[in-house]
Order: structure tokens, then C-alpha cells, then sequence
């Protein structure tokens, strides 16, 4: 009788027949779904219960520090990358066994955070292979998210340290790299509808070997992208700054020792691990809730739901995102669950503790939960060029309910605050330059999204990117003399698009581009939040508004300024659309998800990088600051009156109290007469499902029930049998309509 | 002894009951959804957000389209002051946000003094970023 039993010996037989003959090594779901810091290896446990000079650990970690520091610099300086000009890069250090552990004070935290995956990749599949193995002097590079990373246009160079013979930990050097061959220019494709539409896929490989680029492998990479000399360019300098780093982190073994430097990396780890723990333990225990909105696939709009509930119970926290909207087949918006994660530790550090430790250790005490392939943690052969759409909400996804948590403590580690603005609100662009050269990036205002309002203050205006302290917004000048850009207006702040508050959001400001002496150019534009707004208010603020893609078609601005140099008075956009000062042109309000478009000589593109949520209640905001704000240009005097409720006069900006208190007393008022009990209002507002006329994404009233729309037609599915949605060609589905259209003429006629 | 849980709302941890920070109105029991205390109001969003192109030439103007989102503006009962702005799809449920553990709050609180007036955390983001931009300029030379 065949029982299918085997024996102890046949199957460890098995398992290594199965391993040695493994036909794909594809991303590793034991790597891959496991953000928590390894276990002590032998040699660290050994360290570590011999005991570490605390000052020593200290004075050893200031010199990891400073050594990371000057390698960031290095990267930064020489980086040929723009993304490495703005400071789009990291230097990170990682255990013997990839576990990240420090990262260079100002570096992108989420690259490091990805970055022990592929390690972790290398280190399981390549240390025994014989046809590849890991020695001194080697490198690896990656760049496919799949296998770790945020997205496909990061590019890293990862080297192993070997000291006395023995590998004592792992270095690496990451930078936005822009341009990897996609179907579209600059990287992040929002019109890849699969994997194989999103240009170069590197799995962690070895590319340097004696400290030495293989040329072999250089040329093959330059010749699947559109910029061959950034690619062999930034390949040096990534290297070439992880051998200072080598060469520094060297110097510290040969000054300290071995145990020195593995102890002070895994105490780094367990230390940050156990603050974390505690500061959990201050939080008050139960769940807080938040719900997200992502209004655009950028081909359609669609209402994607991002849910989260954040459950602490002494010092467990547990992350549930579970209801969130299942993952696209053929639309790149999607993120794995590792990249999503990184975001996550990117928001936690950015704006909730940004006192911690930037390691990976900070997540690892926290449990999350996700529906397998939901557009969070999705999976299989879905494209995720345009990952950062999830992934800039993961950044702040928690920033609103954590501030629920933290708001009742004695004690806090940094302000209160709203979200963040957290839009790519920048220009992918691509095509010829007026030097004769094929590019493919984007700019630099991807790093001024406006910070949200404090539970003290306003936010700053254009303060930083939502994944990053430290980063450039970029010299236009560079810009113009690299590329056929020409900036007609820029770092104008965005008067009136800013979310209301107590506390206003820090305000965006305005991009109008267009393009002189190329052949062939063209841009995209990568954002959602046209029909719902992005950046969440907090206790009572205002989200920030909608914002849109502004163009002008059909003119040639040089032209047009030639004929009359006065023909635009400012290059405002709100002006320019309203008043249309340029004759014959196509002026049009679109949706801020715009895929790849010529750009003809002299025609406008027009966007802004966008508010930060307001904070507090409008009418308690002092009428002193609304001045202040009138004063500066950023708002109307209608926004003033009609939204904040003050009474004052417009020439002399003096504010009548009296009045002005007795208009919002009667306002507070108002409020009370129109608004109806809870309960009452639920019986008339909540509906059994999403409106037809909504294309839904995720659930409505019940977690483990998700809608989508899927070839057009709404359908349920439970949460934990996901199936991606397939969505039909906006061009197909414009032609329908107007087919439809069509033949109604065609009727009323005959 | 009363716990500060936002702006405008606290908790009375001996009665167990949610409280208005401005003008102490009781808008239930703290084990319950403080939203059911509260008035709402559903609010077009081109009121908050108003058009800034020319509604006749542009359908898109900076508004939210209110057909995809809605705000739902909850007051307390006796002042009047906004308590949360909640953006949502229409006929979407509102979320229940906040629920604490009020046992375990009580223990939490046994060995706190009462806060009256919340701290006020450091601006270390902003910090950050300040110290960031410094160095930059250092490095780039201008």
C-alpha cells in the first residue's frame, strides 16, 4: 500500500533535490515577508554576553557615523544621477547577517530599510554557489523592488567586509538613479500594465569582482537603458564611495577589533528594538483608525481604500491593514508588502519618533497584518513601476492615528503634527536634449511637498519629500543647462491651495515648465488627489484641497513672448487659465496622473507641489496669523472672510476683534442649528455599499468583504481570496462612449 | 484625574466619560464612540475648497469633486467647535477612530499626574531638516 509516507533519510534526500535543482530563484517569501531583526548569530550572542564597554560602543558608533556620513557626501557630490545632486541616496551598514543597522545621518532611510532583503537574498543563494560565492572584493547590484527596494529606478551597490578572513558585515550604497528602460522615460512608468513593461529587472548579482566593475556586465546594463553614461558613471561612484566606507570601517577594526564592531552593530539593533518596545508601553492601550483614499490608477480614476487600524496592548503594537483595496493586473500602482514596509519605517521615522535610530530595528517589534495580494502586498507578475503611489500614503499613513495615541502623554519625543503633503508632485520628463543626448528623469520638486500643520504652529511651506529630511528641491539653472526644461515659473507658493486649520498645512508652490531646442520631449506626471484630497487634517483641520495638471497647447511661448514681451503679465496659474492671455491656445484642466506626452517647442505643463493637512478648528485660528497670511500673499480675502470668520479691513489689514468674535460665536452657532445627531445622521448617510457611479476599490462596511471593479464590472470577493483587478484601456473605453454617443445621434437623426 | 486624548477631547477617567475640552459638554461614555455625542454635518467640499479657475471654462478647479468626497464636520453639541473633519466617499460609514482601553488607561494613569495643558513635543523634523539643508549648502559651496 502506498501511504506517501517516506522515510527521515529520503526526505532529507528530497528537500536537497528540491533545493539543488530550484529552477528560478525569484524573490524569496521567507526573506521577503520578514521585517524582523535576525537572531543573534553565534558570534553575536558570543559578543554580547562577554559584555561591550558602553563608552567604547558609543565612540565606535560615532565613527561608523562619520565614516557613512562621508560617503553619503562622496555619492552626493560625485552621484552623476540627479536624484544623487538632491541627496536621493544612502549609505547604509548592515550586519554579517544583513541586518540593517545604521544609516548615514541624512540618508534615505527607505533604501536602506529594502536593502537587507537582497542581502539577505545574496547571502542565502550565493555564498555556496560555486558559480558565484561572495568573497573579498566583491559587489552585487539590484535594482528590481521584487527582491527589496522601493522601486526599480533605485539602484544599489552592495559589498561584503571581510576582516582577518572572516565576513564581519555588509555595506552598501544606494541612489535614485532615474532612468532604467522602461516603456516610458525617467523610471516609473505609470503606463507599464505588467512586470515586463517596467525596463531593466536586476535580481541581486555580482557585478565587481577584486574591487573592479566587470565591463562585460556594465555594458550589457548601459545597453538596456536610455542614459548609458549615467549608468556606467554612478556604478563607479557607488563603489568607489563603499571602498572609502570599507576603508574606514577597516580602520575602526583595526583600532578596536572584531568585537568591537559586531557588538556595537547588533547592540545598535536590540537597543533601538527594546526603546521602541517601550515607548509602546507608554502608549494608552486600544485601536485607533484611519482610512486613506487614493483617487487615481494614474490611467483613470479609481477609489482605491487604504485601511489601517493600530492596535497597542502593553508593549505589542499590531498594524492591521486588512480591507485595503486588492492589487491591480495590469495598472502599475501596486507596492510589495517589504517596500510598503519600508515606507512604513520611513513615516514612523519622518514624522512620529524622528529621534530613534534610522534602522530597520524600529519596525521590528511591530506586527502587521495585510490581505495577500492587496495593492499593499501585492504579488506575482502585477507591475509596481509606480509603487510610490501606495507607498508615499505608507509613509504617512500613521502620522494621523499615532497622533491619537502619542497626544495624552506626559511626555513627548517630537510635535504633533498633520500629514504631510504625499505626492510625487514633480516632472518626469524625457526624450532628446538640446546637447544631442537621450535622457530620461525627473526633477527635483519632488522634494517640496509642504509639511502638515502642528499642534503648535503652521506648517512649513515646501519643507521636504515625504520620505526624506534631507533633500534639494533643485537649481533650475543646472536643470535648464542638463536638459530642454526651461522653467517660465517656479518656487511661486501656491496662494489659496493650502489645507485650513487653527494651524494651516505648509503651502506647496507652483511648477510651470516647458521645453526649447529638442527634437523630441516630452513629460509625464505621476500624482493622485485631483477628485479627493491627499493630505489628511488632524482634530478638526482641513485636508488639503485638489490639485490638477494645468496645460496650454497649441502656442509656442518664445514665440508668443517675442511677438509681446508683455503677453503674460505673471506666470501664475491660476491666472493664466482664468484669463487665457496667450491667443490660440488649448488650455485644459486635467487630472494630476498624466502618462508620457509630447511636449511641442514652447508649450505649457503646469502643476504644484501640494499642502500639508491644516490642524484645529478654522475658527480658532488667531485673526493675527490670517493677517499675517494675507500680508505674505498666500490667501484671498474671500478665503479669509468665508473660512476663517474674520472681520477686519482690507486696505490696513487691522482686524476688528470685537466683530470678529461675535461673527464666529454666531458661526459656532450656525454649526449646531444645521448638524444632526450622530446616530440620526448614520440612519441617512451610510449606504449598503460604494455608489455605482464610483469606481470602489477595497471595503465599505465590512473589512473582509472587498469591492472592485474589475473589465468594468463591479464585483465583491472576500478579503482573503483576492483577485486582482484587470482594468480596460481608457482609450477603449473613451472610444465606447463616444461610439454610444454616436449612434444616440444617429438615432434622434433617422 | 481627566486624559487628554486630542484637541478637543478628554477623558474623565472617574466618571468614564468623554468630555469637551472647550466647554466640558459630556458627549458620552468613554467605552463608547465619541462620534455619537458629537453633531455632524455633511459638507460640500466646494465650500471648504473652493473653486479657483473659472467654473464655466473648467471642470477641474482645485475643488474636490463632490461626488467622489465629502466632509463630514462634527461639532460638539454645546460650543459649536469642530472636533474632527472626516473626508469620506459619500454614504461611506464613519470611521470609528478612537477606542481606547479605559481599564487599562486607569491603570495606565495610577502613577501620572494629571496633565492640564498638553506638552508640546521638540520640532525635531523640522530640525532635521534645517540641520539637512545646512549641510548641504556646506557641501555644495553656495
Amino acid at each position: 500500500m502506498n501511504d506517501n509516507t517516506i522515510s527521515k533519510e529520503d526526505k532529507a534526500l528530497l528537500d536537497k533535490f528540491l533545493a539543488d535543482n530550484q529552477l528560478f530563484l525569484g524573490p524569496d517569501p521567507d526573506i521577503m515577508r520578514n521585517h524582523s531583526l535576525s537572531p543573534r548569530s553565534a558570534a553575536e550572542d558570543a559578543i554580547l554576553k562577554k559584555g561591550l564597554d558602553t563608552h567604547q560602543v558609543h565612540h565606535v558608533r560615532g565613527l561608523i557615523n562619520a565614516a557613512l556620513s562621508e560617503a553619503f557626501t562622496m555619492v552626493n557630490q560625485m552621484g552623476a544621477a540627479p536624484g544623487a545632486k538632491w541627496g536621493d541616496l544612502v549609505t547604509g551598514i548592515y550586519t554579517a547577517q544583513g541586518d540593517l543597522a545604521m544609516i548615514a545621518p541624512h540618508g534615505i532611510i527607505a533604501f536602506a530599510a529594502c536593502c537587507f532583503y537582497p542581502i539577505r537574498f545574496i547571502i542565502k543563494n550565493w555564498t555556496n554557489d560555486q558559480t558565484v560565492g561572495v568573497k573579498d572584493g566583491d559587489g552585487f547590484i539590484h535594482n528590481d523592488a521584487r527582491y527589496g527596494g522601493i522601486h526599480n529606478t533605485d539602484q544599489s551597490m552592495m559589498v561584503p567586509l571581510f576582516w582577518k578572513g572572516e565576513l564581519v558585515c555588509w555595506l552598501s550604497s544606494t541612489i535614485h538613479e532615474g532612468e532604467n528602460g522602461a516603456c516610458e522615460p525617467g523610471g516609473m512608468p505609470a503606463a507599464a500594465e505588467s512586470k515586463y513593461d517596467e525596463g531593466i529587472k536586476m535580481s541581486p548579482f555580482k557585478v565587481v569582482e577584486n574591487f573592479q566593475l566587470k565591463r562585460d556586465l556594465v555594458t550589457f546594463l548601459q545597453n538596456s537603458v536610455r542614459d548609458p553614461k549615467l549608468q556606467l558613471e554612478d556604478m563607479k561612484v557607488k563603489l568607489h564611495a563603499v571602498m572609502r566606507l570599507r576603508d574606514r570601517i577597516i580602520a575602526i577594526l583595526d583600532q578596536f577589533g572584531r568585537d568591537a564592531l559586531m557588538g556595537t552593530l547588533r547592540l545598535h539593533l536590540e537597543d533601538t528594538e527594546t526603546e521602541m518596545r517601550r515607548r509602546i508601553r507608554e502608549l494608552p492601550d486600544g485601536t485607533v483608525r484611519v482610512l486613506q483614499f487614493m483617487d487615481s490608477s494614474l490611467r483613470e480614476n479609481c477609489m482605491q481604500k487604504i485601511s489601517l487600524a493600530i492596535t497597542v496592548k502593553g508593549d505589542r503594537m499590531v498594524l492591521d491593514f486588512r480591507g485595503t483595496a486588492p492589487q491591480f493586473l495590469n495598472r502599475s500602482v501596486n507596492t510589495n508588502i517589504a517596500s510598503f514596509k519600508a515606507a512604513l519605517c520611513t513615516g514612523l521615522l519622518q514624522n512620529i519618533w524622528p529621534d530613534l535610530p534610522h534602522t530597520m530595528a524600529v519596525l521590528s517589534p511591530i506586527e502587521i497584518i495585510t490581505d495577500r495580494n492587496s495593492i499593499i502586498d501585492a504579488e506575482g507578475e502585477m507591475p509596481q513601476a509606480m509603487s510610490l503611489m501606495p507607498l508615499f500614503k505608507g509613509c504617512v499613513v500613521w502620522t494621523i492615528p499615532m497622533a491619537k495615541l502619542n497626544y495624552s502623554l506626559p511626555h513627548k519625543y517630537s510635535a504633533i503634527v498633520a500629514s504631510q503633503y504625499d505626492q510625487a508632485a514633480t516632472f518626469i520628463y524625457g526624450g532628446v536634449t538640446q546637447h544631442g543626448d537621450i535622457t530620461g528623469n525627473f526633477c527635483a520638486d519632488i522634494n517640496g511637498n509642504g509639511q502638515g500643520a502642528r499642534s503648535h504652529a503652521d506648517g512649513e511651506h515646501s519643507v521636504s519629500p515625504v520620505f526624506g529630511f534631507m533633500c534639494d528641491s533643485g537649481e533650475h539653472e543646472i536643470n535648464e543647462e542638463d536638459t530642454p526644461i526651461i522653467r517660465l515659473g517656479a518656487q511661486r507658493l501656491a496662494k489659496d491651495r493650502v489645507a485650513w486649520g487653527k494651524y494651516r498645512g505648509g503651502l506647496g508652490y507652483e511648477q510651470i515648465a516647458t521645453a526649447r531646442g529638442s527634437g523630441l520631449w516630452g513629460f509625464m506626471t505621476g500624482c493622485e488627489g485631483s477628485k479627493f484630497p491627499s493630505a489628511q487634517g488632524l482634530f478638526g483641520g482641513y485636508s488639503c484641497p485638489s490639485y490638477q495638471l494645468l496645460k496650454i497647447k497649441g502656442i509656442n511661448i518664445f514665440e508668443e513672448l517675442k511677438k509681446d514681451p508683455k503677453v503674460v503679465e505673471v506666470f501664475d496659474i491660476v491666472e493664466l487659465m482664468n484669463k487665457r492671455p496667450i491667443p490660440g491656445g488649448k488650455y485644459s484642466s486635467n487630472d494630476m496622473g498624466m502618462t508620457f506626452e509630447v511636449c511641442n517647442e514652447g508649450e505649457i505643463y503646469m502643476i504644484c507641489q501640494g499642502s500639508g493637512g491644516g490642524y484645529g478648528d478654522v475658527l480658532e485660528r488667531d485673526p493675527a496669523l490670517v493677517m499675517k497670511d494675507l500680508a505674505e500673499d498666500l490667501m484671498s480675502h474671500e478665503n479669509a472672510r468665508d473660512i476663517y470668520k474674520v472681520v477686519y479691513d482690507e486696505k490696513t489689514l487691522v482686524v476688528d476683534e470685537d466683530a470678529t468674535q461675535k461673527l464666529r460665536a454666531d458661526c459656532r452657532g450656525e454649526r449646531i442649528r444645521r448638524a444632526k445627531p450622530f446616530d440620526q445622521f448614520c440612519k441617512e448617510w451610510v449606504t449598503a455599499e460604494p455608489p455605482a457611479h464610483l469606481p470602489y476599490f477595497g471595503s465599505w462596511d465590512n473589512p473582509r468583504e472587498i469591492y472592485a471593479t474589475t473589465m468594468g464590472q463591479r464585483v465583491k470577493m472576500p478579503a482573503d481570496q483576492l483577485q486582482g483587478a484587470f482594468m480596460l484601456n481608457p482609450k477603449d473605453v473613451r472610444i465606447a462612449e463616444l461610439e454610444a454617443e454616436l449612434a444616440a445621434c444617429k438615432a434622434v437623426k433617422a | 484625574m481627566k486624559v487628554l486624548i486630542t484637541e478637543y477631547l478628554r477623558i474623565n477617567l472617574d466618571t468614564e466619560r468623554w468630555e469637551c475640552r472647550r466647554c466640558g459638554h459630556e458627549h458620552g461614555s468613554a467605552r463608547d464612540n465619541y462620534k455619537r455625542g458629537l453633531l455632524v454635518h455633511d459638507r460640500d467640499p466646494r465650500e471648504v475648497h473652493k473653486p479657483l479657475l473659472d467654473t464655466n471654462l473648467y471642470e477641474r478647479t482645485y475643488s474636490p469633486d463632490p461626488t467622489w468626497c465629502r466632509i463630514l464636520e462634527y461639532y460638539c453639541p454645546q460650543c459649536g467647535v469642530m472636533v474632527e473633519a472626516e473626508y469620506l466617499p459619500p454614504g461611506h460609514p464613519p470611521l470609528h477612530d478612537v477606542e481606547l482601553d479605559i481599564d487599562a488607561l486607569k491603570l495606565q494613569w495610577q502613577g501620572r499626574d494629571e496633565v492640564q495643558e498638553p506638552a508640546v513635543g521638540p520640532d525635531l523634523a523640522l530640525e532635521k531638516v534645517r540641520h539637512g539643508r545646512a549641510l548641504h549648502e556646506h557641501s555644495h559651496g553656495h
